[in-house]
């Protein structure tokens, strides 16, 4: 492969490393807190149909319509995932079973919702999503420049100060300690004055947020609208860089970006030569493969929170 | 309530719950609950009730057709249940169980009695061999089933298409050259009594498939075996039953269930191998259906019956301008609320404590 060839792969990895990044730091806090989120996928479908309908209906008011189709999944998400928060907080469901019931909730609903919006299997094309542009000075340093700094999504670096803001209240605030304390060991915790059933819900609905914001990025930088398969297991690829990142913030922007490559290297493999004989298919099975293979890799020595996935039961010893 | 009542009034519950919310999106989007609810019927039994005409018995073979596959699903999401796995990749296992019969079903060449059981058999062994990849993972590296057998659904997608597309050749890039009869399951006979439905002898290898479930679990060593690892590792462990083994065993007959859901839709419902351009959603069906049904065969057959007649209704809703999502929606509901029973067993739990006369409360 070619310097040239691997420069200009960068601003499109980064396109499509920014969802992972932003919806694995969605499920970083909602395990921190104890509560395992497989429903990340759904909430991203969510989010990316609110993100795209908004925009659409927006976008001949105003030139911001996208932004505001951002802000629409983020909050499209915090509803959706109070559902599970409900669910698994208040009544006590097996977390996994109802975070399947919301991803197949979230396929039903969008497309439901499409059909009586815009009388079609997915909404309208937005004319423009979130564009595309150059940090003035910064994109003129060689070759650094290239890579970050021209021709880059603003997303991106949304999701690099989400990584450093995650950061900070995970390990730096009083709010970071009592939430992973939820994590580990809850009754502990509650015996401390700690509300675990309100950390739990914080870190499930700041889940929410981040997996919608993280839906409607996807699909407003990579796709021109909203369809059934535009999150095509995005979700679970961050479930699986929360594993591969260890359950921390700086980890998963690693495992985010690692993702973002493999899924970038398809659209550049046939300029690759000993790879632009393989067929097709080989590409899209890859970030799959490669998913299996980095949580074969991390899954056995990586270890998370002790209590997620645990129903919590304020009785127990 | 008991143990015994529970296992049936809850699911019961979840089930009008989710009917409950179902029709309550469909009034506030602005369409009839009504005429949702007659095109259920007539998806279930061929009788149209808005029209008065009697039963088409069409439909009813084709409500056949589609709970065929989601009991299978269910059979395999429950058979890895009862060993205590979550594994979400019946979908993929149904996929590359379909390969694996497409694959005997073109490149065979006998009579039906032989051609028609290998290619049930390279289904269900397809599907076996690809479930037991995660429960070896499982087994041997402790890497979660639940992203694994998701991440296998996508590469069994896309493995699917490249085999349909560049090893078996298709001329309209959709799907392969049709099978020879001698390797399918469809039937004039039981096409002529429904009026030309797609109903073939699937079914036979469904009951086969419930059967050998119940057996499997209730009746064999093994299943006690398997059914111990899944109430508690480490005591099954002590107890000298081979904790590793039993996953990826439990791992590979789930997918052979799948497996087989792939063979009976690929040489029952269809005659030639399909380019699939995403999941079609039969690992999640099974998944409602094993959970609504108790991880039990006649739960799962009951369950699979009324999701395969909400699936079989769905061009009938969308004729009413009801978006045919809505099944999947009300599906939906029903697990979570299926997953929520401790939150409704309280509730119940509550009320009853309300009507039973109260004498512990008299006595202080």
């Amino acid at each position: 492969m070619t310097f040239e060839l691997f420069l200009q792969m960068f601003p499109i990895a980064l396109m499509f490393s920014a969802p992972i990044i932003l919806t694995a730091l969605g499920g970083l806090f909602s395990e921190r807190s104890g509560v395992v989120n497989i429903a990340l996928e759904g909430i991203m479908m969510v989010g990316a149909f609110t993100g795209a309908t908004v925009t659409v209906l927006l976008e001949n008011s105003t030139p911001a319509a996208a932004w505001y189709g951002l802000l629409a999944g983020l909050l499209a998400g915090v509803v959706f995932s109070s559902l599970h928060a409900v669910a698994s907080i208040n009544l006590k469901a097996d977390q996994v079973i109802s975070g399947t019931a919301l991803n197949i909730l979230a396929g039903g609903l969008t497309v439901y919702l499409c059909q009586i919006i815009f009388h079609q299997q997915r909404t309208r094309s937005f004319s423009n999503g979130i564009q595309k542009f150059s940090v003035p000075g910064l994109s003129k340093i060689p070759v650094l420049g290239r890579m970050f700094f021209d021709q880059v999504y603003p997303t991106f670096y949304i999701a690099i100060a989400m990584v450093l803001l995650t950061w900070f209240v995970v390990y730096k605030t009083p709010l970071g300690l009592r939430m992973r304390a939820c994590g580990e060991h809850p009754q502990a915790a509650a015996s401390m004055g700690i509300n675990v059933v309100r950390m739990r819900y914080f870190g499930v609905l700041v889940s929410g947020a981040l997996g919608g914001l993280g839906g409607a990025v996807m699909v407003l930088t990579a796709d021109i609208q909203y369809t059934l398969v535009s999150i095509h297991g995005t979700g679970f690829i961050s479930l699986a860089s929360l594993v591969f990142g260890k359950w921390n913030p700086f980890g998963v922007l690693g495992a985010g970006l690692f993702f973002g490559f493999s899924t970038a290297l398809s659209f550049y493999a046939k300029d690759i030569p000993f790879l632009a004989n393989l067929p097709g298919e080989f590409f899209y099975i890859l970030p799959y493969l490669l998913t299996i293979i980095a949580l074969l890799l991390f899954a056995g020595k990586s270890v998370g929170p002790k209590a997620s996935g645990e129903i919590y039961d304020s009785g127990k010893r | 309530m008991t143990a015994r009542k529970e296992k049936i009034v809850l699911p019961l519950i979840a089930v009008l719950l989710g009917f409950v919310l179902g029709s309550l999106i469909v009034k506030l989007t602005g369409r009839s609950p009504l005429s949702m609810y007659a095109a259920i019927i007539k998806g279930f039994s061929g009788i149209d009730i808005l029209n008065g005409q009697p039963i088409n018995t069409r439909y009813i073979g084709e409500f056949v057709i589609q709970a065929m596959p989601i009991i299978l699903t269910g059979l395999s999401f429950a058979f890895a249940s009862r060993t205590g796995l979550f594994s979400i990749g019946a979908e993929g296992q149904l996929m590359i169980g379909s390969i694996s019969a497409t694959a005997v079903a073109l490149l065979l060449e006998a009579p039906k009695g032989i051609h028609l059981p290998l290619v049930l058999l390279a289904g269900i062994l397809g599907g076996a061999l690809w479930g037991a990849i995660p429960g070896l993972l499982k087994a041997r590296y402790n890497v979660h089933e639940v992203v694994v057998t998701i991440m296998m659904n996508y590469i069994a997608l896309h493995f699917n298409n490249f085999v349909i597309l560049h090893l078996f050749g298709s001329a309209d890039r959709v799907k392969t050259a049709p099978f020879p009869t001698t390797a399918l399951l469809k039937s004039p006979f039981l096409e002529s009594i429904t009026r030309n439905s797609r109903l073939n002898w699937g079914f036979i290898p469904v009951i086969l498939a419930l059967l050998i479930f119940s057996f499997i679990i209730n009746k064999t060593t093994f299943g006690y075996s398997l059914r111990a690892v899944g109430y508690n590792k480490e005591a099954a462990r002590y107890a000298g039953m081979k904790v590793s083994r039993n996953i990826v065993a439990s791992m590979a007959i789930a997918g052979a269930f799948a497996g087989l859901a792939g063979a009976v839709i690929t040489v029952g419902t269809f005659n030639f191998g399909r380019v699939i351009q995403s999941a079609e959603g039969y690992g999640f069906d099974g998944i409602a259906v094993a959970l609504v049904g108790g991880n039990e065969a006649t739960g799962i057959l009951l369950a699979g019956m009324l999701f395969g007649g909400l699936k079989a209704a769905q061009p009938l809703m969308q004729s009413q301008g009801i978006p045919r999502e809505i099944a999947g929606i009300i599906q939906a509901s029903i697990v979570l609320f299926v997953a929520m029973k401790y939150g409704i067993k309280m509730v119940i739990d509550k009320f009853e404590r309300k009507q039973a006369p109260s004498t512990e409360g008299d006595r202080v």
